[in-house]
Parts: structure tokens; sequence; C-alpha cells
């Protein structure tokens, strides 16, 4: 088994004394692809948030790489990690471009006296053209749709080389063609580049080609832990 | 008009409006970008506090308007960040308590109301030289911040989730744009007064925001619109015999309802009859 990269022990979280992460364990694998399910309210988001760092622990750990993602760890753990939020509106008269959204993934790793350099625009471009933004890429972020708009945050945390990718539902309330291209470019790079990726889904038809573990969460519970079944995850590796 | 310029303290004004209003526009940008106007208004009332505070203790009102200013937006990020309250909420509470400490002050100031008047109301046609020197010091660093640091900026303004979630160090960025603003109220006060200066900070870049989607042309125009909200006011206030700092108010207001009369962004159309995109196949 490969190393593992992410690793929470008892992690526990609560909204108000609702618990919202109840004493979670859970080790990812490098490479691996996770799916995880359950209904709403069951704590799905808020584990990855809490791996970004995004949600602090009351109790347990979190080491993502072997670092905790808070205090002066933070940054570093949040640029070796890609995050794509659930599905938001952005301000139509917000003043900055597809490119600029997408460039926003490099940033974090570039700092701010290194200049974008000409192997990272191509790079940048090559993320585009695969996510189909290379036409809209001078358009302002607000004026497009949700599905063009969920690329652009998919390409934005895929600009990042992230070693991690968390995605929160990035195919809820899309086509099913657009549904099955995004799973399709991050099934590539999970079996090409080795991308570790963790899923949130409500989709209960079909699970992403590359899917290795499905988790169900109840309750800010892991209730099962297993592999996904032959009929539900055609195509997925061995 | 000319001829009246060969008068220092006219010379003065126009200086000062030149500064000021370049800096109060950028400034006014990352506020209106990051939807936060209120808290514009409560950071121009705290360093109208500190002003008045630094009156009645006998040292500089600028230093203690910056000293309120910063006070405030140190308070104000984190008090929203916690979640504890909304952000309206905090904003407002804090809001309230400048406004209570700047009339307090006002009440128990003895004999020194005619000076905390003019910090009221601000008096541009009697700023010192060295109050213009200092509105020219802090534009420059905050150009030269803009220049080091602009696509971080850029992308905080607009989205700070998303900046954070890149990785980039966006509270940082978040409070340093709160310090810039903060100092910039600070400074601008003499010369527009309490009251008026948060409507120089938020007028032309509300306008500019009405005009451009380019980030860098946003605060290019802010900036104009703020030089020339104070020259049209400086002008007008002399053809009407009128309070400089009211009209250079109204002057801002009036170039923002010619920029949203002109605004590409309230034709929707333009927008929502945009070209579907799909994959390549």
């Amino acid at each position: 088994m490969t190393d593992v990269i992410i690793n929470l022990q008892d992690a526990y979280v609560s909204y108000n004394g609702s618990a919202a992460l109840d004493g979670v364990s859970l080790q990812v694998h490098a490479g691996e692809s996770i799916v995880l399910r359950g209904p709403n309210g069951a704590g799905k988001t808020t584990l990855l948030t809490a791996i970004h760092g995004l949600t602090p622990l009351l109790a347990g750990s979190i080491r993502a790489f072997g670092l905790a993602p808070a205090g002066r760890t933070l940054l570093e753990v949040r640029r070796r990690i890609g995050y794509v939020a659930q599905a938001q509106g952005f301000d139509p008269r917000m003043p900055i471009t597809v490119r600029e959204s997408v460039m926003t993934g490099v940033y974090g790793r570039l700092g701010w006296r290194r200049r974008v350099s000409l192997p990272v625009q191509a790079a940048v471009n090559a993320t585009l053209d695969r996510l189909g933004l290379q036409a809209l890429d001078s358009r302002p972020l607000g004026h497009l749709s949700g599905g063009e708009q969920r690329r652009v945050m998919i390409a934005r945390a895929l600009v990042q080389e992230p070693e991690v990718l968390l995605l929160d539902e990035p195919t809820a309330s899309l086509d099913d063609h657009t549904r099955a291209d995004i799973c399709s470019v991050i099934d590539e790079l999970n079996r090409e580049r080795g991308l570790t990726v963790l899923w949130v889904t409500h989709d209960l038809d079909s699970l992403p080609a590359s899917c290795m573990r499905v988790i169900r969460m109840q309750r800010g519970r892991i209730t099962t832990d297993a592999a996904p079944d032959g009929e539900a995850a055609s195509g997925r590796r061995p | 008009m000319v001829s009246l310029m060969q008068y220092e303290y006219l010379q003065n004004a126009v200086m000062a409006g030149f500064f000021g209003g370049a800096l109060c526009g950028v400034v006014g940008v990352f506020l209106v970008t990051m939807q936060a106007s209120f808290l514009g208004i409560c950071i121009a009332h705290a360093a109208f506090a500190g002003a008045l505070f630094g009156l009645l203790l006998d040292f500089n009102p600028m230093a203690g308007a910056i000293l309120f200013s910063l006070g405030a937006a140190a308070v104000i990020g984190p008090l929203s960040d916690r979640g504890a309250f909304s952000p309206d909420t905090s904003i407002g509470i804090l809001f309230s308590v400048m406004l209570g400490i700047a009339f307090l002050i006002m009440g128990i100031m003895p004999g020194g109301r005619p000076e905390a008047l003019s910090l009221f109301w601000g008096a541009i046609l009697t700023v010192s030289r060295q109050d213009i020197f200092v509105l020219a010091g802090i534009l420059a660093l905050l150009v030269l911040l803009l220049l080091l640091f602009f696509r971080q900026i850029h992308v905080v303004a607009c989205h700070r989730a998303i900046a954070a979630a890149a990785g980039i160090p966006a509270s940082l960025y978040f409070y340093g744009m709160l310090s810039a603003t903060g100092v910039a109220i600070a400074v601008s006060l003499p010369s527009i007064g309490g009251l008026l200066v948060y409507s120089l900070v938020i007028n032309p870049a509300a306008a500019a925001y009405q005009l451009t989607y380019n980030f860098k042309l946003l605060l290019l125009l802010a900036a104009g619109f703020g030089v020339a909200s104070c020259w049209l006011g400086l002008f007008l206030s002399f053809v009407f015999n009128a309070p400089a700092g009211a009209v250079i108010i109204l002057s801002s207001a009036l170039l923002f309802m010619i920029a949203c009369l002109l605004s590409p962004k309230r034709k929707p159309s333009l927008w929502r009859n945009r070209s579907k995109t799909t994959f390549p196949q």
C-alpha cells in the first residue's frame, strides 16, 4: 500500500453544539480516488473543509503530508491541496476574468515575488483548453453559467498542481454531458499523474470511473468504507 | 480661475484635491469590490473620533485619526471573521461606538469646537503644505504596495475565500487593505472632513465600478474620478460661493450618476446573451 498522505484521528467538529464530525478517523493513500456519500448534514463538506484547514477541529487531529492544516503550516497544506467548494454564484459585475480567476491557483505557490513564467502560462493555457474554457478566458467570471463557473473553479484548482484534489459536489446540477466530461478529466489526472481525489457527491446512479473507495457518512460518522461494487464503478482501476 | 491660482491657499487646495482624491478613489476600490462599503463609514467615523481625541489631549489630530482608524480596521476584521456576529452587526456596533466617542469629545472639549467642526466638515482651502506632503507620501506608498502585491490584492478583493483556498494569505491581505483604507481616510480628514470623506472614498470607486471589468483600469478610473470630484467641486464652490467639502461630495455623486447612465454593466442583455461553450471533443 502507498503512503498515507492524509490522516484523520478521532476528528471532532461541532456547529452550535451539534456534531458535524463525530470522531472521524480516516487514512487517505497517495493516488487514491475516494467518493464520499451521505445525506445532507452527514458531515461530508465539513470533512473536506477540515482537511483544507477551513474548519478547525474541536478534538482529534488531522495531518496532511505530515503537516497540520493550521498555524504556520496552513498555507503549505493549502498550496498542496486543491479545493473546489460547492457551487457558488459570482457577482456579474465583479472585475475579474476567467483567466484571472484560473491564475489565482498559480499565485499561491508563486508568492508575491516570482513572476508568472512562460511554462506556467503554457500550463494555464493547457488547463483552460482541457476544460473547454479557452474561448471564454477574457470573459468576466460572473457572466458565465453555473456549469462554466464550476469548470473555472476546477481549472483554478488544477493549475495549482495539487497533490490532492478535494471536490465538493463538482457535478451537481450539471447536464449529463458536462458531468461526464468533468469526471473524465479528473479520472484522467488520477490515472496519469496519480492525483489523489476526494469527491463529495449526491449522485446515486454513477461513480467516477477512477473510484477505488466509497465512504458513506451519516450524522458526522463514517458508517461504511469499502470498495465500490462492480456495477456502480465500471471502468475503475483494479 | 487661472489668475486665482497665484494664491498659495488655492494651489494647496488643488494639490490636496489631487493627492487626496486619488488616494480615496484607490482605497474605495477595495471597499466597493469587497462589497464592504459600510466598513468605510465605520473607519471614517473612527478616524474622526481619533482626530478629536488628539485635539482633546493636545496632540496631532492626524496621528489620533490614524491610530483610531487602524484600531477600527484591526477590530472589524477579526470580529467579522469569527462569525459570532454578522459583519454588518459588528461594523454597526463599532460605528455607533465611534460616533458616540466623537460626540462625547465634542461635548466636553473646552473651547475647541471651531477646530472640531473644521475636522467634521473639512477645510480644503486651509490645508497646509505639510498635510499635502503627508497625502502625497501615503499615496506613493499605496501605489508602491499595489505594484508589489497587485495580483494578490486583486483576487482577495474579488473573492477572499478562493484566494485562501489557493494558499494565498488572504486574511493578511484583507487586513492590509483595511489598514490602508484607515490610513487613507485619516490623512484625508483635514481637507475633506470626517462627515464627507466616506463619500469621497465610495462615490468615485462606485462610479468606476460601473464602467469596467478590468481591475487595473478600475483603480485608475477611481483615482481619476476622485481627483475630478475634488477639482470640479473646488471650481463650483468658487463659482457659487458654496462650502468646498460639500460641493466636492456632490460632484462625486454627479460623476457616479453619469457613470450609471453610461454603464455597460447595466445592460444585462450584453452578458446574458453569451455563447454556450462545451468541452473540446
